[in-house]
């Protein structure tokens, strides 16, 4: 294991695990400093240095202020050696390989030798690895003494490994037989170390991403697993620290090694605080990239624009006459793009079936409302791993993630997502990433489908019952309970409280041009309800009688705000005025932690033609050719942000909450909703 | 996109009688100097459809169209060509082939189709609905000779198919071929009641493209023996019987799994389950997921009317072909037309003298003499024509010779004929190697060798 695992954290120069520099460590890199930088000529071959630069190496991570003292030690004990090995003097030398970086970020020095090395390095790693477990299993029968030399520092097993491979580099001559390897391939070793001192460097000054372009493809591969070992290994080592250097923890200590030498030699190297002030920054930058959420498609940006409608699969001719205000929102003429895209059935390959059907049932409005397009979502995402199989050389954590993110895109163009899509896409590929590597394909797939398949039964389903159920109490007998549009939840509400055979009056408000409350209204009266049914012009006349308001919603905002169907805020606001409870009913799932106070930044645009269209009035039809008049623009909004002022209650699957409270809910079960 | 495509090329039609022999089946008459089966496979090929079944009826037909095909495509498509028995008409022949079916959703076109139509957008509007069959309809070609000057020829409309729509137009309600229907027509009922509105148009025609289900298409077949024609039993089978469906039923049981009806009601719950025909107002729910069950979907897909589309199914529609294909739908020849709005292969002579109007071709070889005049025809390979010939709205087949002083005019000419001098020939339909006697005039004609 040893031998396969050590090659890989040879390579990993560049993985600098962050989380070993620890608090302790600076004053016993400044305290290092001095010495090493008391000489800077010019940067000599690279081969020359292998001896030295494997001092810095040798050096143990300070870890503890205890331990202060004893790196001190240790590395003054390092410096032994070196004069051993190499005649000529070699704290220059070393300390010019240190320099370099420090003083003047020479990008093209370490730019030209690193992507030369990284073949050879490889195999140095190899070798070294070799060498390495020889040296640790002759460490193992040497350990006992370098430990008891190095009894004294309370160090951990990285110490403890390092010293002793101090040891076993620095007196050769101890151990009879397997020195005369460790001998031998000491310069490769060191030339490695040398190697990554310089890709250290290289990154530490920023320029690090030309090197990873050149990179091949295996090396990123094998510094990506070295990083995950080193981090496993990093979690053995903290959770085993008293046990020491017991034997089975010698694979995690080779790993562990090796990155906290590379650490070392740059922090010796980095002679100055300054890259080791980098060291501290750049962790915290690649975390705020991830926290930041992915900028939204700015439409109005006419570069990305275009780029997109490159890669894009669904015909996207924009609509002329766009609105000003929600230039930044998609606006395509509707109609030319379901042709199209049905036109291109047979040529659309990698989209697979089931995900196309649903996106052509998006574009052409066959499935509507937050839930249903969710589930119709996950399903297809499930039969889509259901018939997937990893290609050859992929892993199918990273292929499968990829292929779910071409689907999404896909669906993206069909219509834009909602935030409930969003966020189950999360938790789907959350799940994906978080698959055991020891998985088969069949029980990864398993897995997932099983996953999918409990998302959408306890988080929509199950969700939706409890809604159901928590509201029902709220509802008294001889109550006027009003709804606009349809909501799948309160239509369920509504059913089940009449089962339960309280007495209610319902008043389904409506408004043009989706007309959706007809289709609740039918299947309301289909169950024996009482209906009124009204338009959204009506509503402050109708407000007088209503006892309270029970609304669906796309998403609660963790601000309070309730994004939902166009018309919702307007009711809202209404009932509000009129002090008529506001009962929204919304799953958890659909939470999202982004804040908006408008419902312009972000929002989704329909059909402009349907709003223009009276049907049954032949003659209003002035607005026919509306797209030639250069001075109309038609507005069809599809969504509106009510202020949590307006809502009284949130009826979500936790149970009531006050708007106030999305925040907590989105924080304190986030977790467990994603990852379940 | 777990489709298959199957090619019903047909076999020797009768209806093409005098056009069609032993040498020439049906998919490889000449359209535009190309056989008309190469339309079909050139337009699934330009869809990305490159596995292919070509079904043809007769075994010496099956030889000569597999012949053709791997020749002409070959490194380009993978057709495997199955050899029916005569007769058995369009179900028989899938019914033949159907053991080699093996994804979820067939894709059945007739060979004699001649359409800029992609099948893509049949197979998108099937899967978009989850229909069990989805047919391809086209406005109903205008049959007879668009010639301008005579109106006495008036262009008439065929009338090829009853059929049923739904308001949305995406459902087909009821269709019958315009043949059977005399006077009346049945309208189920159920069907009427259920989706509330029926609308009935005469004015298009079954393209015979069709996308099917594929368990249900076996199942349909196995059960039902006497069915012989896909259009005049299978279809109008699945439409009639689209409210109390036995395949269905028998599909959901073959789908197996739970899975697949939880997943039905985990959408029905959440009420689209893409609207189908019959809810009327979303009725769906009043009797449950039941009748979810129970039902099946027929779609249609409208072609626009900027399609060309087109069956080579008789006389007169090899005639219309040919012109469109060199005229109005040009693009779907292949070749490209010189200013003069005409093809004329470099290789062929001209004497001189004589002129070839727009909306002809002549193909490599062909030697015409002087004081010729070719308008609106189609002319072959190597064929040889003499002076002062006079060919008008006509096609001549390959190795046609053509004596001088000829006059044909809305007539086929079909390969290896001979027509001696001073023939007149008038809407006639001339067999593969008839001599036509000098000085004999024939009008409204069918010549073939006996």
């Amino acid at each position: 294991m040893d031998s396969r695992r050590a090659p890989r954290t040879v390579i990993d120069p560049k993985v600098r695990q962050v989380g070993f520099v620890t608090p302790g460590a600076p004053p016993a890199r400044s305290h290092s400093v001095p010495t090493d930088a008391c000489s800077s000529p010019p940067r000599a071959p690279d081969f020359t240095l292998p001896s030295n630069s494997l001092s810095p190496v040798m050096i143990p991570p300070a870890r503890h202020a205890s331990a202060d003292g004893i790196p001190v030690l240790t590395r003054a004990s390092a410096p032994v050696p070196v004069p051993s090995t190499t005649p000529n003097p070699p704290s220059p030398l070393r300390r010019d390989g240190v320099q370099i970086p420090i003083g003047s970020y020479n990008p093209s020095e370490s730019l030209g030798t690193s992507p030369m090395r990284s073949p050879s390095s490889r195999m140095d790693g190899l070798e070294f690895s070799e060498d390495m477990s020889m040296v640790s299993s002759s460490r193992l029968a040497r350990s006992s003494s370098a430990k008891a030399a190095a009894a004294s520092f309370p160090g951990t097993n990285t110490e403890m490994m390092a010293a002793g491979k101090v040891v076993g580099n620095v007196v050769p001559a101890k151990s009879s037989l397997t020195t005369a390897s460790v001998v031998k391939t000491l310069p490769g070793l060191s030339d490695k170390g040398d190697g990554s001192l310089a890709e250290v460097h290289g990154e530490a000054a920023g320029i690090a991403k030309p090197l990873k372009q050149k990179t091949s493809k295996a090396d990123r591969r094998a510094l990506q697993e070295a990083q995950r070992a080193a981090k496993a290994a990093a979690r053995e080592a903290g959770g085993g620290k008293p046990s020491g250097g017991t034997v089975p923890s010698n694979a995690a200590k080779g790993e562990f090694g090796k990155p906290s030498q590379k650490k070392d030699a740059a922090s010796v190297s980095g002679a100055n605080v300054v890259p080791e002030k980098k060291v501290a920054d750049r962790p915290p930058e690649k975390e705020r990239k991830k926290d930041v959420p992915h900028p939204r498609m700015q439409f109005d940006d006419q570069h990305r624009v275009e780029k997109a409608k490159k890669r894009a699969v669904v015909n996207q001719s924009e609509a002329r006459n766009r609105v000003e205000l929600f230039r930044h929102l998609p606006q395509y003429v509707h109609g030319t793009q379901l042709p199209d895209l049905e036109s291109k059935f047979f040529q659309l390959d990698h989209i697979h079936p089931s995900v196309y059907k649903v996106g052509l049932q998006y574009l052409s409005g066959n499935i509507t409302g937050g839930n249903a397009r969710c589930i119709a979502m996950l399903l297809a995402f499930r039969e889509a791993i259901k018939d997937y199989s990893t290609p050859p050389e992929k892993a199918l954590v990273r292929d499968l993630t990829a292929k779910i993110g071409n689907y999404v895109s896909f669906l993206i163009e069909c219509r834009p997502l909602s935030i409930s899509m969003g966020n189950a896409i999360k938790f789907l590929k959350s799940r994906i990433a978080k698959l055991p590597h020891t998985l088969s394909e069949s029980e990864a797939k398993f897995t997932l489908q099983s996953d999918i398949d409990r998302f959408i039964n306890e988080k929509i389903l199950l969700a939706e019952k409890v809604i159901v159920r928590h509201a029902v109490e709220k509802i008294r007998n001889g109550d006027v309970l009003l709804t606009y549009g349809w909501s799948s939840v309160v239509e369920m509400l509504l059913l089940y409280a009449h089962e339960s055979s309280k007495q209610f009056r319902v008043v389904v408000v409506d408004s043009r041009p989706k007309l959706e409350g007809k289709a609740l209204l039918h299947r309301l009266l289909s169950k024996g309800l009482n209906c009124t049914y009204t338009h959204i012009n009506a509503v402050s006349y109708i407000m007088h009688e209503v006892t309270r308001v029970f609304l669906g919603a796309s998403s609660v905002l963790s601000n309070g705000t309730v994004y939902s169907r166009v018309g919702t805020a307007c009711v809202a606001m209404v009932a509000h005025a009129f002090h008529v409870p506001i009962l929204i009913c919304c799953e958890a799932y659909k939470f999202h932690e982004r804040v908006q106070l408008d419902s312009i930044c972000s929002n989704e645009l329909g059909d402009p033609d349907v709003i223009s269209v009276v049907p049954g009035r032949k003659d209003l039809d002035h607005l026919d050719n509306w797209a030639e008049n250069e001075n109309l623009q038609l507005l069809n909004l599809t969504y509106d942000a009510t202020p949590s002022d307006y809502v009284s209650v949130i009826v979500t699957d936790y149970g009531l909450i006050p708007p106030t409270s999305v925040p907590v809910i989105v924080r304190e079960y986030r977790r467990e909703q994603l990852w379940m | 996109m777990d489709f298959q495509v199957v090619v019903l090329a047909g076999g020797a039609s009768k209806n093409l009688t005098p056009l069609v022999s032993e040498e020439i089946p049906k998919a490889l008459l000449p359209v535009a100097n190309r056989p008309v089966l190469s339309y079909v496979l050139e337009l699934l090929e330009s869809s990305n459809l490159k596995d292919l079944i070509v079904v043809v009826e007769g075994s010496d037909a099956a030889l000569r169209v597999g012949g053709w095909i791997s020749g002409a495509y070959v490194d380009r498509l993978h057709v495997e060509v199955a050899a029916v028995p005569e007769d058995i008409g369009t179900a028989g022949a899938l019914r033949a082939v159907a053991h080699h079916l093996t994804a979820s959703d067939i894709l059945v076109v007739s060979g004699d189709l001649v359409t800029d139509v992609p099948p893509g957008v049949v197979a998108a509007t099937h899967r978009r609905h989850g229909a069990v069959v989805t047919a391809l309809l086209c406005d109903t070609p205008i049959s007879g000779i668009s010639e301008t000057g005579s109106k006495d020829k008036a262009k008439k409309l065929g009338r090829y198919n009853i059929v049923g729509l739904d308001p949305t137009r995406q459902f087909l309600l009821l269709i019958a071929s315009g043949a059977e229907v005399e006077k009346d027509t049945r309208v189920q009922k159920s069907i009427l009641g259920a989706v509330g509105q029926m609308e009935i148009r005469a004015d298009l025609m079954d393209a015979h493209m069709y996308a099917l289900k594929r368990s249900v298409l076996q199942e349909v077949l196995d059960q039902k023996d006497s069915f012989h024609s896909i259009r005049q039993d299978v279809l109008p089978y699945l439409v009639r019987s689209q409210l109390r469906s036995e395949v269905a039923k028998i599909e959901e049981g073959w789908n197996t799994t739970i899975t697949s009806k939880t997943n039905l009601i985990w959408l029905s719950q959440h009420r689209e389950i893409a609207p189908s025909a019959f809810h009327n107002g979303h009725e769906l729910d009043a009797n449950g997921s039941l009748s979810a069950q129970s039902t099946h979907k027929c779609c249609a897909y409208i072609a626009g009317k900027n399609k060309y589309c087109a069956r080579l199914n008789s006389i007169q529609a090899f005639i219309d072909i040919n012109r469109d294909v060199v005229g109005e739908a040009s693009h779907l020849s292949g070749y490209s037309f010189s200013a003069q709005n005409n093809v004329v292969h470099p290789s062929a002579e001209l004497g001189s003298k004589t002129t070839v109007g727009p909306q002809c071709m002549l193909a490599e070889g062909s030697k015409l003499g002087d004081k010729c005049s070719v308008k609106r025809s189609v002319i072959g390979r190597h064929c040889r024509i003499g002076s002062n010939v006079k060919i008008v709205n006509s096609v001549v087949m390959n190795h046609v010779t053509i004596e001088d002083g000829c006059l044909v005019q809305g007539s086929i000419i079909c390969s290896n004929v001979h027509l001696q001098e001073r023939c007149v020939l008038k809407d006639c339909q001339v067999g593969a190697g008839y001599v036509v006697t000098s000085g004999s005039e024939h009008k409204s004609e069918s010549l073939a060798k006996r």
